[in-house]
């Protein structure tokens, strides 16, 4: 089976500042891949090069089995996007927001009724359909964001840290939706900071200062490093060139 | 095609629940197009006077009755001495005061030369010269009406008359000069804001990493401002024509068409705007800055663009609706066509693809 995303020497310069150090790693269809990292990383940097934001300088990739560099515009129907800062439309309803990323995505007229009822009904939010997405509580609108990036069922979803501000039980029931979106056979692809998050992913790789310094299930970077958490073996892998 | 039409839909919901952007957009031309229109004119009606009359004659009454049937004037006082003027023009009470010395008849009418004084209050050194300009034509013509057979000898008479605009009405020059700025200020001014509030939402990158293309999302930015901006022009055009009086003597097709190009040309300048800047307010205030202030003093909307030095005419040839005036003036007043109108014309189109031009790069490159 073919990867959904594989990079080789993946690189990003910014004039002299490197954000993206010749990462290389590949992540297989249907798999929970978590990105880890502190803020300034790299981690963004490597996502937004992987959804068609930013050209590489150097490096190679594919996403969804096209290339970065001269299929964007196909990676794009391919992949869904959710940003760090919230992508929905305060000033617009529910409906309305599912029905203009629907639109956007090209799905067809008459599949969107039937898609807005499936998600409203997969959110228990029947009661706030109409109501302006400005006037729902953060843990609907994010659990609402993640349902729209996956409107047009893409292959691959990119989450840039999806679940930043929200409490914890919230958080475990936006796994809920991730892990099901998993089990349907699209490639979960996650950017966090929260490290209990990490220990959901199937597998994870940890960045520091543009480099990836680690690639592993939980489990396997538990037992390599010898400690009992993923906080701990982040805590080893960054204080690691801090110190140097 | 669909996508398109769903951004384009989503656009107006942001328009139509925003009380303040409808505010401006349809608020904004009304209130300008009536207070230009209405209140702030350069007309002359009622200007106070005072009369000293040192004559107390039939001339001297039928002169002063002929000058306050004018609507120009009004009678403030009737003054006793030279001293009064002095303390009326103090006061302020009055803008112009007319002295007929004595013995004006006796001379008259024994044929030798006479003359009456006119005062003015040149604070205000526009008015002060229009009320003196009225007031001896008034006179003027009082006196060849008494003696309309003797010509005097070996002089120059100069007859002027007032083309296209005989009556010198100020909202001939008003009505397209607040279209040209009401349809700059809103469509710059909204649709710079619009991206730039995308932009700060985060919902650009969304809409970057979708599907739709560049083109696409700028086209549906600009198509529903362009409409509304449209309807706009249309309503400012219907204001000037049925409630102002302006003519309309040219093509309505060709000044809809110009005013079509100048909107466009008004949304790329906004799109480029929020190409270069990051928050809404900063969006805003670029707007008013480079567009408002320009716009209202350089395109020779308020002040004559041949009286300013040297410098400010140069910098006046790249103000928009400068060009933009002129073509409205042209179709409306003096009913010009394309064929003298196609100078203008070209410099909008010009313009237009160079803004346009600019943003979409500029988009780019910031994007990534």
């Amino acid at each position: 089976m073919e990867n959904a995303v594989h990079t080789h020497q993946l690189t990003k310069k910014f004039g002299s500042f490197i954000a993206t150090d010749a990462i290389t790693f590949d992540v297989a269809q249907g798999e929970i891949f978590g990105f880890l990292g502190a803020n300034g990383a790299g981690k963004t940097t490597a996502m937004r090069m992987l959804c068609g934001l930013l050209k590489p300088s150097s490096g190679e990739a594919t996403v969804a089995g096209f290339d970065v560099y001269r299929q964007s515009e196909k990676i794009k129907q391919n992949i869904g996007y959710m940003s760090q800062r919230f992508s929905l439309y305060e000033d617009l309803t529910v409906r309305e927001n599912i029905r203009f990323y629907g639109g956007i995505y090209g799905l067809r007229r008459a599949d969107i009724p039937v898609k807005t009822d499936q998600i409203l009904r997969k959110l228990g939010i029947e009661t706030v359909a109409d109501s302006l997405v400005a006037s729902l509580p953060l843990g609907w609108k994010q659990k609402l964001a993640f349902s729209v990036a996956l409107i047009h069922e893409p292959k691959i979803v990119f989450l840039d840290e999806p679940t930043g501000g929200v409490d914890p039980i919230t958080r475990r029931q936006f796994w809920d939706l991730i892990y099901e979106a998993a089990h349907g056979g699209t490639t979960v692809f996650v950017t966090t900071h929260y490290m209990d998050e990490a220990e959901y992913c199937n597998r994870v790789s940890i960045m520091v200062d543009g480099k990836m310094k680690a690639l592993d299930t939980p489990a396997g970077l538990k037992t390599a490093y010898n400690v009992d958490s993923m906080d701990a073996v982040f805590q080893i892998l960054a204080r690691g060139t801090s110190t140097k | 095609m669909n996508r398109f039409t769903a951004f384009v839909k989503k656009e107006f919901f942001h328009i139509l629940r925003d009380r303040r952007t409808l505010l401006i957009l349809f608020g904004l031309p009304l209130v300008q197009v009536l207070l230009f229109g209405f209140a702030l004119t350069n007309e002359i009606k009622n200007a106070k006077i005072a009369i000293l009359d040192n004559d107390k004659s039939p001339h001297s009454q039928q002169i002063t009755n002929k000058l306050l049937a004018s609507g120009y004037f009004q009678l403030r006082e009737n003054l006793r001495s030279n001293d009064d003027i002095e303390r009326a023009f103090r006061k302020g009470t009055i803008k112009l005061a007319v002295v007929f010395p004595a013995g004006l008849t006796e001379n008259y009418e024994h044929g030798r030369s006479t003359q009456i004084q006119l005062l003015a209050d040149a604070t205000e050194q526009n008015t002060a010269i229009s009320l003196t300009n009225y007031a001896t034509a008034i006179i003027r013509d009082y006196t060849t009406d008494l003696n309309p057979t003797v010509q005097p000898p070996l002089t120059i008479d100069i007859r002027s008359r007032m083309v296209f605009n005989s009556e010198l009405k100020g909202a001939f020059v008003f009505v397209p000069g607040v279209m040209a700025m009401v349809l700059l200020l809103v469509s710059a001014l909204m649709t710079s804001v619009t991206i730039a509030r995308e932009r700060e939402t985060g919902t650009l990158e969304v809409l970057m990493v979708s599907p739709l293309s560049q083109g696409q999302i700028l086209l549906g930015k600009v198509v529903p401002y362009l409409l509304l901006s449209f309807l706009n022009g249309c309503i400012i055009i219907a204001l000037g024509v049925f409630v102002l009086n302006v003519p309309l003597n040219g093509s309505l097709l060709l000044l809809l068409s110009e005013t079509l190009l100048f909107i466009f040309l008004s949304l790329s300048i906004g799109i480029f705007i929020s190409s270069i800047v990051d928050t809404q307010l900063v969006a805003m205030f670029a707007s008013l800055m480079a567009l408002l202030l320009p716009t209202i003093f350089l395109s020779g909307f308020m002040f004559p663009i041949e009286s300013m030095p040297k410098p400010l005419q140069i910098v006046s040839n790249l103000i928009p609706a400068k060009y933009f005036i002129n073509i409205v003036k042209g179709i409306m007043i003096k009913g010009a066509g394309l064929r003298y109108l196609w100078q203008p014309t070209l410099v909008l189109i010009g313009m237009s693809i160079v803004f346009m031009g600019l943003s979409l790069r500029n988009l780019k490159t910031r994007l990534s």
